[in-house]
């Protein structure tokens, strides 16, 4: 998409389109309805109005940010153009470990629909690009195909965690014609970016009030900060005060996400009363005109019309709940069958919540002209034509199984749902769409229980089918992720104590806590919560020996980093690591940090520009990123462009990018850092002590958790001697390892206590610490025994520590003269030395150098001495 | 039956000739293996653990060359392999230092041996960082308890630790130390010190389990090797010819001569390969007409193993080369091992010649050169530096490669020797 490049690097200018439609005298804001692009060279303006869709530029020149304009506003001094979004996403944005949930390939023109409360959506109105143009697809429609490239799609919703069925709803906004220009209301109802005291207090009311009843009404009152564009501030104080006051972070989050849907009538209702009469007139006109128009507009806007109709009747005041499950409700029904109802009704009670967010929709009325929406209608008509005469077997059909799976219980379910056989997929496609036919003609002649009843058995067939498994087809290379594949038996289990001991003494086995790292995990804690909440970034150094449990602490603090935010009681951040032992080159550095956040592959080069951009661009939606470093020493270059860019990230001030790094050495910035890049990395710096023998100690019986496999005087010993000499956990946990085998081993011999006792430790101590030098001359053959003599002999004739093989071997022969042994000849005694070079008994030159090769002992003299006399 | 017992001697002999060449060429695993009984269970009941309980380990196998290593690991990679549990989980990658001498040719090793590439077709084989990312996310996605144990064998460990960075010994071991696939990562080296040639972080990851190999065999038990290795099997088809061939072999092991050898060898080396290359070459020896193993069969055999390669050469040179080789010999006795040229040489040849002309023929300049280059071919002399240097070739710096005693050797077996020639080179002036 190379155009977007062009337009790019063109100039664009910016003008407002007729007069400010609003004024917000409080901060000063003038609002308007649409604005115009002019862009150097060409002739006509491009014009971006409420409601439409636009992109925006991003980091990525061929993918720019999708988003659909609600708000143009500009400050008094008029310079600064600001315009309020609602955000759609791309593939690529979803971050990688997630897009898996899709549980399908995406389509290359798909977006989804994005909510998520922690993303900002102001921006710079300078950094739209243009309009685009998005299309509805129901969830159990395939993708139009035949359409031109520059359309594009959108079938689902992403909150961060999940794909969901997009209400169609939620798009509304742009199609609705019911929405009073926001002249009418503008200056009272405007949401604020300061939190309206009026505003807190009815939500903090009315869950204070009613919060305790139900879930339902905290969750559409989520939504509506969901909704809320800049009441950002306002939003946090209230999920803080839900926080403290009902249920934990998931449920709160499930509940949101089954009473989407019925929100929007609440909100509807809400309209009912804020409307003044010419608007009502308005939509009642509209409801006038609508039946036919919805029929020929096609089943797919069916329940959205079918909403409206009910809440801007009044005089059905609430009819029965059950019917109220139109068509497109059915996914969230299915989702959580039994409890939903109930809760879209209680939702459905309290509109006044509601209307909190709501408003702000109102303010982003679509006066686009009504050529272009019926042209889309047309569009969509023709398209669901085709499709229903072709029957298109593909298998995004599936999708919609799919996304609620993920929904259901938030994990991935193999992708062999979608493969089912697509002739199944048909006939639910089929049912599905009779089904919606039904239950508009029976809306419209008012018997809601037969819809009830053709609803269901309209849905069993379709569920069971999907409980099939197809066999599945090979997968795509692009997405085959490699693995090593799965045994055919269960690995078992451990029988006893001492296996029960091993396994828990495993270095990989992940303990329940870090002890003895309470401090510096305390310390990253704060580090790293306060810069996510903060949205600032920063750097930190973490140095210490190996196996001080420096990465250990480091994930440990991620982790429970990630479980707050679960619970939302941070902003969600994205956690990122890469490990300098793990990349062949510092420059893929780069490409690691590339892919890992976005899923692009590219060259370093290309890489380190994008990631340059996506650090140093203003664009506001983003969550903090933290980038652990591992291994920082090795991301070492002679200009060390690498290591600058990593610490001069942070410091830009649209970043958040928070970089912790671990190396070994305290000194390392001060060594190996040129000093631009030294300053940047800062003085937040940590060092991990080695172990001390009662931390090592605490390390293994916290490990071992009460399994009693070690005598006490045991477990002193290893850590007092692992701590004299390194102070590594995993020494240690290795040398204890290695006494409960031996222990298990001389356990059938001796009628011993069962536990490793000193004797075994010893033993394993002995067998990692010992030098084998000792040994290996021991039993080193005659000839060789006496070459290392005369070696020694040697040295002490020359008073130096280096020899030739020459002389070495006059040495040997007179030796063998000696000891009554025929003497060796030249190649015999240069087989004996290499013999001895190859284990590294004697350090020898290159063998080429044949008689004048220089040879020296990699023992000492006396070691060799001991082992030779010992005989 | 008929067609075993009309078997000629012919073909009996031919029969053991070849079950016995295979036996010590073909390096076959022995049953059990010698005096390695400890280090066995060790190796095995590790292995056993990573394949039945899942459990990660690392461990070097350290010894001296023909020590025994690989045959251990034969050893117990086959008991192994035979145990239910273990014989359709383990997947088993050998590397060699040798053969993959960096990074990158090991992971496509790995990939290849892992059947990994055909998962994703030709992409995996890209550039080596794609190869890595590829083969750690697939060894990071599996689990404990769910995944196939990897054994991977790295042969010659010690020439991995050169690698750049040790990336791939870094990943291999961290791998084993978290909880990723289980893994066993067994190095086989004959370095004594191969612990500090890894980084501290490599290190720190490796568990620091060595199995020593030190053959600690006496000389009895050597001899008996030897008799095991030369006997034929029970179920050989010919009982008389084997029981024959049995008997000739334990009556041989118990002669003097032989011993000697047998202890000659034992003295220089204790490891088998060297027995074997001795044991085979007597075998070779012995045809229908000389059907049995003889005391001299094994005397030349040894002869020729421990010859000296030298001396081997110089009884292949001319009288004039030679002349100049104890030329050079009294050079380096009289100036202490100093470096000689040409024209020295040159010059003692010609005290020589002129002192002794009626036995040898007077050379000229040019055909004493040509001797001289032949030798410089032959590696005997050696220029002290090796660069080009600018000095004419008559002067440039040379060093003989001889021992002494290696000379003097060769004069002594050099047929039809002057005896002129060998006062000259036993005399102590020149």
């Amino acid at each position: 998409m190379s155009r977007y490049i062009t337009r790019l690097r063109m100039r664009r200018t910016y003008k407002w389109n007729g007069r400010p439609v609003g004024e917000d005298r409080k901060l000063k804001r003038q609002y308007y309805e649409s604005m115009s692009i002019s862009v150097e060279g060409k002739t006509e303006d491009a014009t971006v109005s409420l409601g439409q869709y636009i992109l925006i530029e991003g980091d990525d020149d061929d993918n720019p940010f999708v988003a659909q304009l609600l708000k143009l506003y500009t400050d008094d001094s008029g310079k600064k153009k600001t315009a309020v979004l609602q955000w759609f996403v791309r593939m690529c944005e979803v971050p990688q470990n997630k897009r898996k949930l899709l549980g399908r390939d995406p389509h290359p023109q798909e977006i989804f629909f994005y909510q998520d409360r922690s993303c900002d959506n102001e921006v710079d109105g300078e950094t739209i690009l243009g309009a685009v143009q998005i299309e509805y697809v129901p969830v159990q429609d395939p993708f139009p195909v035949g359409k031109s490239r520059d359309i594009l799609f959108v079938k689902l919703l992403w909150d961060t965690k999940s794909f969901r069925a997009l209400d169609p709803e939620l798009m509304q906004p742009s199609q609705s014609p019911k929405s009073p220009p926001p002249s009418s209301r503008g200056p009272q109802t405007r949401a604020l970016p300061t939190p309206d005291p009026s505003v807190m207090k009815r939500a903090m009311s009315g869950i204070l009030t009613r919060g305790s009843m139900s879930t339902g009404k905290m969750s559409s009152s989520e939504a509506e900060s969901l909704h809320s564009a800049s009441k950002l501030s306002a939003a946090k104080a209230l999920s803080a005060k839900r926080r403290s006051q009902a249920v934990s972070g998931p449920q709160v989050r499930k509940k949101l996400d089954l009473c989407s849907p019925s929100k929007n009538m609440s909100r509807d209702d809400v309209l009912g009363e804020l409307l003044d009469e010419r608007s009502e007139k308005t939509l009642t006109s509209k409801l006038n005109t609508s039946p036919t128009g919805r029929i020929s507009i096609s089943i797919r806007l069916t329940p959205l019309n079918l909403n409206k109709e009910e809440c801007v009747s009044p005089l059905s005041s609430h009819s029965p709940d059950k019917p109220r499950m139109t068509a497109h409700d059915k996914d969230d029904a299915a989702r959580a069958r039994t409890p939903s109802r109930r809760k879209d009704s209680a939702a459905l009670r309290e509109p006044a919540l509601a209307a909190l967010a709501e408003e702000e929709h109102e303010d982003s009325p679509i006066n686009t002209a009504a050529t272009s929406r019926s042209k889309r209608k047309s569009a969509q008509l023709v398209s669901s034509r085709i499709k229903k005469q072709l029957n298109l077997l593909g298998n995004k059909i599936g999708l919609q199984s799919d996304g609620e799976d993920g929904d259901d219980d938030d994990c991935f379910i193999p992708s062999k749902i979608d493969l089912q056989s697509s002739s199944d997929e048909e006939e639910e496609a089929k049912i599905d769409s009779e089904d919606e036919l039904i239950v508009k003609k029976h809306r419209g002649s008012g018997t809601s229980r037969s819809t009830e009843k053709t609803r269901v058995s309209a849905r069993t067939p379709r569920k069971t089918p999907s409980k099939k498994t197809a066999p599945a087809t090979p997968r795509t290379p692009r997405h085959a992720t490699p693995s090593i594949p799965s045994r055919t038996a269960p690995a078992r289990k451990p029988g006893n104590v001492l296996e029960e001991a091993r396994a828990r003494l495993h270095v990989s086995s992940v303990p329940e806590s870090l002890p003895c790292r309470e401090q510096e995990f305390q310390d990253i804690y704060n580090f790293v919560e306060s810069k996510v909440i903060d949205g600032t970034g920063g750097c930190m150094y973490i140095s210490g020996v190996p196996g001080t449990g420096k990465t250990a602490t480091v994930h440990e603090v991620i982790r429970s980093l990630q479980q707050s935010a679960e619970q939302d009681e941070i902003p969600h951040f994205r956690f990122i690591e890469i490990n300098g032992m793990k990349m062949t080159d510092p420059h893929q550095a780069y490409v690691q940090i590339l892919q890992k956040l976005t899923d692009q592959k590219a060259t370093p080069d290309h890489a380190a520009a994008l990631l340059e951009k996506r650090f140093s661009a203003p664009a506001p939606k983003k969550e903090t990123v933290v980038l652990l470093v591992d291994e920082l020493d090795l991301l070492w270059t002679r200009k060390q462009n690498v290591m600058y860019n990593l610490f001069d990230w942070p410091t830009r001030r649209n970043a958040r990018l928070v970089v912790l790094t671990i190396a070994n050495t305290m000194d390392l910035p001060e060594r190996i850092m040129i000093n631009r890049v030294a300053s940047r990395l800062g003085l937040t710096r940590m060092s991990f002590q080695p172990y001390t023998f009662k931390q090592l100690q605490q390390i293994i019986t916290s490990r071992l958790n009460r399994v009693k496999a070690f005598e006490e005087d045991a477990l002193q010993l290893v850590s007092r001697k692992v701590a004299a000499l390194s102070g590594d956990a995993r020494r240690c946990l290795d040398i204890c390892r290695r006494a409960t085998e031996i222990c298990e081993h001389s356990g059938s011999q001796k009628n011993s206590s069962g536990l490793v006792g000193m004797s075994h430790v010893m033993e394993a101590l002995d067998e990692m610490f010992s030098s084998s030098y000792i040994s290996a001359i021991r039993c080193a053959s005659v000839q060789e025994q006496l070459f290392l003599r005369a070696v020694i002999a040697e040295f002490r004739r020359l008073g130096l520590e280096e020899a030739t093989f020459q002389q070495v071997f006059v040495q040997h022969q007179a030796l063998c003269r000696v000891e009554g042994l025929q003497p060796a000849n030249v190649s015999e005694g240069l087989t004996v030395c290499q013999r001895l070079g190859s284990c590294r008994l004697l350090l020898l030159e290159g063998s080429r150098l044949d008689l004048f090769l220089r040879i020296r002992l990699n023992v000492s003299q006396d070691d060799v001495l001991y082992a030779l006399k010992a005989d | 039956m008929s067609k075993r017992r009309s078997l000629t001697e012919a073909q009996c002999v031919s029969l053991a000739q070849k079950l016995l060449r295979e036996r010590l060429c073909h390096q076959k695993l022995p049953d059990r293996p010698l005096a390695l009984d400890s280090q066995y269970k060790h190796l095995l009941e590790l292995l056993r653990r990573t394949a039945v309980h899942g459990e990660s380990n690392s461990v070097l196998i350290v010894g001296p060359r023909g020590s025994g290593k690989t045959m251990l690991l034969g050893c117990v990679l086959r008991e192994l392999m035979s145990l239910k549990e273990a014989q359709k989980n383990v997947l088993l990658v050998e590397l060699n230092g040798l053969l993959q001498t960096d990074d990158k040719i090991a992971l496509k090793e790995i990939t290849r041996q892992l059947h990994l590439e055909n998962v994703v077709g030709d992409k995996v084989f890209g550039s080596f960082a794609e190869n890595l990312a590829f083969l750690l996310e697939a060894l990071k996605k599996g689990d404990k308890s769910s995944s196939r144990p990897v054994v991977f064998v790295l042969d010659e460990f010690d020439l991995f630790a050169h690698h750049k960075n040790q990336t791939l010994l870094y990943n291999l071991l961290d791998v084993s130390q978290s909880a990723q696939t289980p893994v066993a990562v067994l190095g086989l080296t004959c370095r004594l010190d191969v612990l500090e040639l890894l980084e501290k972080r490599v290190k720190s990851r490796f568990s620091h389990r060595q199995i020593h190999l030190f053959s600690s065999l006496s000389f009895a038990q050597y001899v008996d090797a030897v008799r095991a290795q030369l006997s034929l099997p029970p179920d050989f088809p010919d009982p008389k010819f084997s029981d024959a061939w049995n008997h000739s072999v334990t009556k041989l092991c118990e002669e003097k001569s032989v011993e000697e050898i047998l202890r000659r060898h034992f003295n220089s080396s204790k490891d088998f390969r060297s027995l074997h290359s001795l044991l085979f070459l007597s075998v070779s020896r012995v045809s229908v007409s000389h059907s049995t193993l003889h005391e001299a069969d094994l005397l030349e055999a040894s002869r020729l193993i421990s010859a000296d390669s030298k001396a081997i050469i110089l009884h292949g040179l001319s009288i004039l080369e030679l002349c100049l080789i104890i030329a050079m010999k009294h050079l380096n006795d009289t100036y202490d091992g100093e470096p000689f040229n040409f024209q020295m040489v040159h010059n003692e040849f010609k005290k020589f010649i002129q002192r002794k002309s009626h036995s040898i023929h007077k050379f000229e300049k040019p055909v004493v050169m040509k001797a001289f280059e032949h030798l410089l071919q032959l590696e005997l002399v050696r220029p002290v530096d090796s660069g080009v240097c600018k000095v004419q070739r008559e002067y440039q710096l040379m060093r003989l490669m001889l021992e002494h005693g290696q000379v003097m050797e060769a004069l002594q077996r050099y047929p039809q020797c002057p005896t002129d020639v060998k006062q000259w080179a036993l005399s102590a002036f020149a």
